[in-house]
């Protein structure tokens, strides 16, 4: 898939990205290129950084040596560029942290209200064909902490969503789901793999990688230390942390 | 599969006299305590009730139930306090039409205290049945204001703004009145007093510090050093001074530093020193609620791209002082309580009138009891209604729940 976008410019450009919290360092020198309509998977041990990494590409965190261009800007200090890329940028978190002060359509309108400057029934309109598209249009009214955790997330997608970003990031949107839970929110992500969405998911939600990625990048100590198709990776993994890593988490 | 059948709930707890013989009467030497503490209580009762309406003289009260409302404001300039009271009133009523219950419980609190006034079987040339009539006009208006407050014409934003003109028109406009005017002739703060004064004082803190507050507890956590370090300056340095200090350093100082031109008004001078010690000390409490906000929300914010403005205004304060409302409500609690201080700059609030009255003639100097509890017990209605309040606010609110 990602061949036909081949000479095309990469939506997302990251190079030797480093980034310290004090004296620990949790990136050293990343290196990544995403096209547009491709899907990313990330995965590897916790605090390899990968969570870190993706967080720097909406500037969550800062690095602070490398390059990071999202759709030809560069992020630096430029407040403005920061505040351009979050615009093509949606992010779904693992806590979901959506605003418990408001309800499930305040939560989603807020941004195209005060950021895209839309009228309030030109957002409601869309939030509400976004919160069909996630299967949840009755929770309309609902405040986050009267819904399940999988609706809560499945709300924060739309969230994100209605911002019409170019790319979407998944920061283990899983990860603190109970069991039955995870497969809505699966759903969802795959429908939005498929309709073309760019996206770079941090997960280890293996079948989701193997059904949709174009790519996937193991990360250790702060490094990608083996990428490549899902095929590759899960038929012939190169290096042995790679290996072993996958069978921890396959076995189950 | 086997279905368990649903079994009845266990009896609930008996009312009644059931309860008394459980709770009251169970054993011999419960018996013996119940009698003793009911004896106790029997005669404490009769002896207070005796007091109040046998023993206790309340000339003190009765002489001139104005002084304790308004101080020496001039009766024939009285219609300005009522006008005053009509256009809270009816500002009261609008927004409980508007904002329906989070001020329900103060409408209808304001409601019945008019009325109870209006009634109030207390014989005394002062209150004339005029008086009575305008005052019992008050919780109609309230009613009134509500049904415009109800309707559909009638928004927030409306009722805020009458809120703020009122505010500001009654202390500096309705009030004090104009050098040369006719209508609304000048009054000096001198002769303003009582009730209305500590109101003042205590409205007047709380509307003014609470921004102010809310600004240095942002400014002590924000990322420029001179906002940050002018914050925790100013917080620091209130907090370590007490507040007769500060309304001492406002009254005497302020007035010897600055040229007598630009003389500011001795109730303006105490009510920025109330303002001054009031912010910082909801700095603190507002800061205490911010700290209580998961960075996960600020994150989420600026993931959807909200300017920093807007990630402040729209998430991050809604959250943290709907957190902090208890503690905020207990503050001006203790604000209200503490312009009684006033007294010490010469300002004859509530208490000062009491102080007053009692020195008006050597009959009333021994009757400190009576006038203190009637002092204690206005200020008693007003702080346990404040707290009341509060706890309705919290449930309008959802405190707790996430």
């Amino acid at each position: 898939m990602s061949e036909q976008n081949k000479d095309d410019k990469p939506i997302i450009i990251a190079r030797d990205v480093h980034k310290w919290f004090d004296n620990f360092q949790a990136l050293k020198g990343v290196s990544m290129e995403v096209q547009s309509g491709e899907v990313v998977v990330i995965f590897g041990p916790s605090g390899s950084g990968k969570s870190t990494f993706i967080r720097t590409l909406n500037r969550l965190e800062e690095h602070q040596r490398g390059t990071i261009i999202i759709d030809g800007i560069e992020l630096s200090h430029d407040v403005r560029n920061i505040e351009r890329v979050r615009r093509e940028i949606g992010m779904v978190f693992q806590q979901f942290n959506l605003f418990p002060h408001l309800t499930v359509l305040q939560n989603i309108t807020l941004a195209p209200i005060w950021v895209r400057k839309w009228s309030k029934e030109k957002a409601e309109e869309i939030a509400m064909q976004l919160l069909e598209r996630v299967g949840i249009p009755e929770q309309a009214n609902k405040f986050p902490g009267q819904l399940s955790g999988g609706q809560q997330q499945r709300v924060a997608i739309a969230r994100a969503l209605a911002m019409q970003p170019k790319i979407m990031l998944f920061d283990e949107p899983t990860s603190a789901l109970d069991p039955e839970m995870i497969k809505e929110v699966l759903d969802v992500m795959v429908e939005l793999a498929k309709s073309g969405m760019t996206m770079v998911v941090v997960t280890h939600e293996m079948g989701f990688a193997r059904a949709v990625a174009h790519r996937m990048y193991f990360f250790d100590v702060g490094m990608i230390v083996e990428s490549g198709t899902p095929d590759q990776i899960f038929k012939n993994p190169q290096g042995d942390r790679t290996k072993l890593f996958l069978s921890q988490i396959l076995e189950h | 599969m086997t279905v368990i059948p649903q079994e009845s709930a266990p009896p609930s707890p008996p009312g009644g006299l059931e309860w008394i013989r459980k709770n009251l009467f169970s054993t011999w030497y419960n018996s013996l305590l119940t009698i003793a503490g009911g004896t106790l209580v029997y005669f404490t009762l009769i002896n207070i009730i005796t007091w109040i309406f046998k023993t206790a003289d309340w000339r003190p009260i009765t002489v001139a139930p104005l002084l304790y409302l308004i101080g020496q404001y001039p009766r024939e300039e009285l219609w300005r306090v009522g006008i005053s009271m009509l256009m809270i009133s009816f500002l009261v009523g609008m927004s409980w039409g508007v904002w329906k219950r989070y001020v329900r419980s103060f409408a209808i609190f304001l409601g019945i205290l008019f009325t109870v006034l209006a009634v109030f079987p207390l014989e005394t040339p002062t209150i004339t049945l005029p008086i009575r009539i305008f005052v019992l006009i008050n919780p109609f208006l309230i009613y009134f204001g509500y049904r415009v407050g109800r309707t559909k014409r009638v928004l927030g934003r409306h009722v805020a703004t009458l809120w703020l003109v009122a505010l500001l028109v009654i202390p500096l406009v309705i009030l004090p009145g104009f050098d040369n005017s006719s209508l609304l002739p000048k009054v000096p703060t001198t002769v303003w007093g009582g009730l209305m004064i500590t109101l003042l004082l205590s409205v007047g803190g709380i509307v003014l510090s609470f921004p102010f507050g809310i600004l240095l507890a942002l400014g002590r956590r924000s990322s420029l050093p001179m906002v940050k370090l002018f914050s925790i300056f100013f917080i620091e340095t209130v907090r370590a001074v007490p507040l007769v200090t500060i309304l001492f350093m406002f009254s005497v100082l302020l007035a010897l530093f600055l040229p007598t031109e630009a003389r500011i008004d001795r109730v303006i001078r105490a009510l920025m020193g109330i303002v001054f010690f009031s912010a910082a000390y909801t700095a603190e409490n507002v800061r205490g609620g911010l700290q209580a906000i998961p960075p996960g929300q600020v994150e989420a914010a600026k993931a959807v791209g909200l300017k920093n403005f807007h990630t402040t205004v729209l998430i991050v304060l809604p959250q943290a002082l709907r957190l902090v409302i208890p503690n905020i409500v207990g503050q001006f609690i203790s604000l209200f309580k503490d312009t009684t201080l006033v007294y010490i700059v010469g300002i004859n609030d509530l208490l000062g009138i009491g102080n007053a009255v009692l020195n008006l003639n050597s009959e009333f100097v021994r009757l400190q009891m009576e006038v203190y509890l009637f002092i204690a017990i206005i200020f008693w209605i007003f702080s346990y209604f404040m707290s009341y309040a509060s706890l309705q606010l919290e449930k309008a609110l959802g405190v707790g729940e996430r």
